[in-house]
């Protein structure tokens, strides 16, 4: 059996962390963030390096889901287009709230080169955007750092009460 | 030297503007000068109509009637070896003849020789399919009807291959604008949320030079930031690198920027 060593000299001798429920809910919401594989174009492939061992994702608890009903936050990695529009709006509907939307490179932000008939110029222009990370391609650091000031913003948000939700419109 | 060009607004106006530009060409040399393709060029002679014929980078270039396409496609497929067809669409001639010029472009492994045949058709008009001849021609045909609006007859399934099956336009049209046509700038949005959205959503910021450095509502301004809508005055304080926020997480240590330790040796 588990011998547990509670030192009673410490936190006026209880084996008790007093906080409130926002911070407990808001722990665990920002130190798991499930994110939705969503890799377009070559932004995709540096959101697959910081998600493998040696920038090393999951010490964030940010694991890949190739399900967006598991997932908290959906980053946009590359160039969206017109005709998949549609299917990044469906897909984003599908994710339980709360979720966020981190736009990663030029391309997502603002459509960067792509300045033709076929891209969209901005996915901000379809869904609701929390993080914007600039660079073409923005490099795995960039994203772990987004990823922290999303930590961030979910930490500051009030977890109880239901999140406001977000529309483009 | 070169000629001096201004550059202040280099990145506001586009690189290149004369959509119709024709390009100057590599210099023809005879059919008689390569035997190979001189034998290649008489066997269609003999059965087909050959408008023009002469190599240019060591490649023939036959130019035949559109009518007799896939029989000379056929000919030189079975009868004088080119198995290959690598590549095939059209070019817009139209703005100088009002015909789109459509090119094969074959591949002989065994002669290890290229040659590629050349036809025109008016605006209005239909080719034949080649698909029956070489698969390759079914995607290659559905991207030509895709991008010019060129049909093709006999094709088992021509539809869009590479712009949504609903998208009005053929883009690879020169008279088609790259930034595309109203249609296209409003495709997301009326697919998505109706034409009533278009007011709301706004339209698309197509100057690539556009920099707002006030704006508080697409990007956050790194050291400078401020919450989303926030009226700025250009004197906002710098906030200091900070992983988290100030009095840290529940059990997790906040990142110190002071106590932190910088390592330089690799070797340590």
């Amino acid at each position: 059996m588990a011998q547990h060593k509670v030192n009673y000299t410490q936190n006026a001798g209880l084996p008790v962390a007093l906080t409130t429920i926002d911070k407990v809910v808001n722990w665990g919401r920002s130190n798991s963030i499930w994110a939705l594989t969503y890799g377009l174009a070559c932004c995709g492939i540096e959101m697959m390096a910081s998600g493998a061992s040696r920038y090393d994702f999951d010490r964030y608890g940010t694991i890949f889901r190739a399900s967006p009903r598991q997932a908290d936050v959906m980053i946009v990695a590359g160039t969206l287009t017109k005709k998949h529009a549609e299917f990044i709006k469906r897909l984003y509907d599908q994710m339980t709230e709360p979720r966020w939307v981190i736009s990663m490179g030029s391309c997502a932000n603002t459509g960067g080169m792509f300045n033709t008939y076929a891209t969209v110029q901005g996915v901000d222009r379809i869904i609701p955007v929390d993080l914007y990370l600039p660079g073409c391609a923005p490099r795995p650091e960039t994203l772990q750092y987004g990823v922290m000031l999303l930590q961030k913003k979910i930490r500051a948000e009030k977890a109880i009460k239901s999140q406001k939700t977000k529309r483009l419109m | 030297m070169r000629a001096y060009t201004p550059k202040d607004d280099v990145q506001a106006k586009a690189y290149y503007t004369d959509r119709f530009y024709v390009s100057p060409q590599v210099a023809k040399q005879d059919v008689s000068s390569d035997e190979v393709f001189a034998a290649d060029l008489e066997a269609i002679k003999a059965k087909f109509e050959v408008l023009e014929a002469y190599i240019q980078v060591e490649q023939m270039v036959v130019y035949i009637n559109a009518k007799d396409n896939v029989d000379v496609i056929k000919l030189v497929k079975e009868e004088l070896d080119y198995t290959q067809l690598s590549e095939m669409s059209a070019i817009d001639w139209i703005a100088k003849s009002g015909q789109f010029e459509i090119f094969y472009q074959m591949l002989s492994m065994g002669k290890r020789k290229r040659i590629r045949i050349k036809c025109f058709i008016g605006k209005d008009e239909a080719i034949n399919s080649v698909e029956k001849l070489f698969r390759s021609a079914d995607w290659s045909e559905r991207e030509m009807y895709d991008m010019f609006g060129i049909e093709v007859n006999n094709h088992p399934f021509l539809k869009r291959i590479l712009m949504p099956y609903d998208w009005e336009g053929y883009p690879l049209l020169k008279t088609y604008p790259l930034e595309g046509d109203e249609f296209a700038a409003w495709y997301e949005v009326d697919k998505i949320y109706g034409k009533e959205a278009r007011d709301i959503i706004g339209p698309e910021i197509r100057d690539t030079a556009r920099v707002d450095r006030y704006d508080s509502e697409r990007f956050g301004r790194l050291g400078h930031e401020v919450p989303k809508g926030t009226k700025i005055t250009g004197n906002e304080p710098k906030t200091p690198l900070a992983y988290q926020e100030e009095g840290g997480v529940f059990m997790i240590d906040r990142f110190d920027e002071e106590k932190s330790v910088i390592i330089t040796d690799r070797n340590r």
